[in-house]
C-alpha cells in the first residue's frame, strides 16, 4: 500500500491509498481521478496516462522501457520527468509519491 | 428533482459513461443495467492475459464494485432491457420492472456472429465476448489439447497465440485466401501468418466450416466444405460481431447496421443516446458514417454523450485507433484505410519492425505499425491533422517520423 497524491492540471489534489501491485495509472482510474484516460488499459499502446513525476521520486519509480520511451517521445507536453503511469508499479517504497497530470492526454 | 439517467448495457462504453457523468458533475440518479453478472470490465485482455491466467474479473474491473454505490449509481447486473416506450420515457426490463428516464444511453454492444451450420450447439463450440466465454475457452486450453479457430481475425489470432503459450495446439480456419482479410492489408496478413507459423500455429486458408462433428454431445472436429475434417477438442468461432440494435429499432429509432447517432452520440430521439459497438456514428475526418468495435471508440462516445448531457463542450474530434498483442508483436493501428490509392511500407517486415501507411494523395488515411511506436504516434497525428506528407520521406526509415511530419 502506498499513499499517492495525484494533482490535476487545475490544482485539485487526490490523495489516495493504492494497493501494491497495481500501477499508478490503475490507482487513478479505479478511483475516478479525472485527467488520466488510459484508453488501452495498461498495454503501453496509447500514451493517454501521461504524468509528471515529482523530481524527488523519479529514481524510485524505475527505468523507462524502450517502448515507453518511444511512446512518450511523441506525446504532447513531454518533460524530462514525464512517465506513462501504467508502467509504474506501486510498491510500499512509493508511499508518499506525488504525480502531476498534464492539461490533456491527447 | 434531478433528471434520471438510465444506461442500458454495462460494458466498457456504459461503465465509462456512468463514471464520466459523475466526473463532469452530474449529481442526479443513474441506473445502469447489464446482462452479465459482473460490473463493467476491460474486454481486450480476455483473449490474452485472461486466458494465460494473468488477469481476472477483479483486475479487469473498470472500477471497484463499491464505486457504483458510493457514487449513487444503481448498478443492476443480470438484467436485460426488453423494450423502450419513448412516449412514456420508460424502459421495460427482463425482470418485469419498468424504469423511467429523462435521458437514456444505449450501450448494448455487439454479439458474436453464429455459424448457422450443423453441430453449432455442441459442447466445445465457443465464442469470445464475455468473461464467462473466456473462462470456458481457458478451460479448453492446455498441453495435449487442440483448439480449432474458425475465422482468422484479431480475436481468433490472439486466442491462437494464447493457446500456444499454454501448450495447446492451434489450427486456424479462414474462409478467405489470407488472414485478417477484412481488417488489414496483405503485408500485415503475411507477417502475422509467418509469425504464427513460427510459433506452431497451423493454417487452413480458403476453407469454410460446413459442420461441427461431435460425440456424446461434445465437439471432436470441424468439417470443412470439401469434406476434410480438422480434429479438435474445442472450436472458437471468431467471424465478426453484429450490433445489438434491436431494442432501438423496435422503438422506432433510426438504425443502419447499428443505431444512427450524431457527433453528440444522440439518436433520432433527442432524449436517447447510443454509444460504443452498437452505434453507427459520423467520423468527420473521413466524411462518412460507420460502426466501430474498439475500446477507444467506446470511450470517445461515452465522452460525447456525457458532455452533451451535462452541457459541457464536446471532446475534440478524435483519430480512431486500436491495438493487438500477439507473442512479442505489438500492433498499433490508427485510422481506417478509406479511399486509399497507395500502400507504402516503411521498414523491413523481416526485421519484425515496420509500418504500413495507407495514403490518399499526400494524406495519411491509416497506419498499421508493428513494434513501431513512432510510426503509430506520428501517423495518428498526421491522420488527425490531415497534413500533406512526402511519400519519399515517409518510405525512407532513415528519415525520422518527426522530420516526415515537419
Amino acid at each position: 500500500m502506498a499513499k499517492i497524491t495525484y494533482i490535476e492540471h487545475n490544482g485539485t489534489e487526490h490523495a489516495l491509498d493504492v494497493k501494491s501491485g497495481l500501477s499508478v495509472m490503475e490507482g487513478a482510474v479505479k478511483n475516478n481521478v479525472p485527467g488520466i484516460d488510459a484508453d488501452c488499459g495498461g498495454a503501453c499502446a496509447c500514451a493517454t496516462c501521461h504524468v509528471y513525476v515529482d523530481e524527488a521520486w523519479l529514481a524510485k519509480t524505475g527505468e523507462k522501457t524502450a517502448m515507453e520511451e518511444s511512446m512518450l517521445d511523441f506525446a504532447e507536453g513531454v518533460e524530462p520527468n514525464s512517465r506513462l503511469s501504467c508502467q509504474i508499479k506501486v510498491t510500499d517504497e512509493l508511499d508518499g509519491l506525488v504525480v502531476r497530470l498534464p492539461e490533456s492526454q491527447h | 428533482m434531478s433528471a434520471h439517467i438510465v444506461i442500458v448495457g454495462a460494458g466498457h462504453a456504459g461503465g465509462t459513461a456512468a463514471a464520466l457523468l459523475r466526473q463532469y458533475g452530474f449529481d442526479g440518479p443513474i441506473t445502469m443495467v447489464g446482462e452479465e453478472p459482473i460490473a463493467p470490465y476491460q474486454r481486450p485482455p480476455l483473449s490474452k492475459a485472461w486466458l494465460k491466467g494473468e488477469a481476472d474479473a477483479n483486475s479487469l474491473a473498470l472500477k471497484p464494485l463499491e464505486f457504483y454505490a458510493e457514487n449513487n449509481i444503481d448498478f443492476r447486473p443480470n438484467v436485460k432491457a426488453v423494450a423502450i416506450n419513448r412516449g412514456a420515457k420508460t424502459v421495460a426490463l427482463s425482470n418485469g420492472e419498468t424504469l423511467s428516464y429523462d435521458n437514456l444511453i444505449l450501450a448494448t454492444g455487439a454479439r458474436p456472429i453464429q455459424l448457422p451450420i450443423p453441430g453449432a450447439d455442441l459442447d466445445g463450440v465457443l465464442f469470445l465476448r464475455t468473461a464467462e466465454d473466456a473462462e470456458k475457452l481457458k478451460a479448453a486450453l492446455g498441453p495435449g489439447k487442440r483448439l480449432a479457430v474458425v475465422g482468422g481475425g484479431y480475436i481468433g489470432l490472439e486466442a491462437a497465440a494464447s493457446a500456444r503459450a499454454l501448450g495447446a495446439e492451434a489450427v486456424v480456419i479462414e474462409r478467405e485466401q489470407r488472414l485478417l482479410a477484412r481488417v488489414a492489408c496483405e503485408q500485415l496478413s503475411s507477417f502475422f501468418k509467418a509469425k504464427h507459423e513460427a510459433n506452431g500455429v497451423e493454417f487452413v486458408l480458403a476453407a469454410s466450416a460446413a459442420a461441427f462433428k461431435g460425440e456424446n454431445g461434445k465437439i471432436t472436429a470441424v468439417v470443412l466444405e470439401d469434406g476434410r475434417e480438422i480434429a479438435c477438442d474445442a472450436a472458437l468461432v471468431g467471424v465478426g460481431a453484429r450490433p445489438n440494435d434491436e431494442l432501438a429499432a423496435d422503438a422506432g429509432l433510426e438504425t443502419a447496421r447499428g443505431v444512427v447517432v450524431d457527433l453528440e452520440a444522440r439518436t433520432s430521439d433527442a432524449a436517447i443516446f447510443a454509444i460504443g459497438d452498437v452505434a453507427h456514428r459520423p467520423m468527420p475526418i473521413y466524411d462518412r458514417m460507420f460502426r466501430m468495435e474498439s475500446v477507444p471508440n467506446a470511450l470517445e462516445q461515452a465522452k460525447q454523450a456525457a458532455s452533451a448531457i451535462t452541457g459541457r463542450a464536446p471532446p475534440a474530434g478524435e483519430t480512431p485507433w486500436q491495438w493487438s498483442d500477439q507473442y512479442d508483436v505489438k500492433l498499433q493501428i490508427a485510422g481506417y484505410p478509406f479511399d486509399v490509392d497507395q500502400i507504402l511500407v516503411r521498414g523491413d517486415p523481416a526485421s519484425g519492425k515496420f509500418a504500413v501507411f495507407h495514403l490518399k494523395g499526400d494524406q495519411v488515411q491509416a497506419v498499421e505499425a508493428v513494434n513501431s511506436p513512432p510510426e503509430f504516434m506520428m501517423g495518428r497525428q498526421l491522420i488527425g491533422n490531415r497534413k500533406a506528407v512526402s511519400r519519399d520521406k515517409l518510405a525512407d526509415p532513415n528519415v525520422s517520423m518527426k522530420e516526415v511530419a515537419a
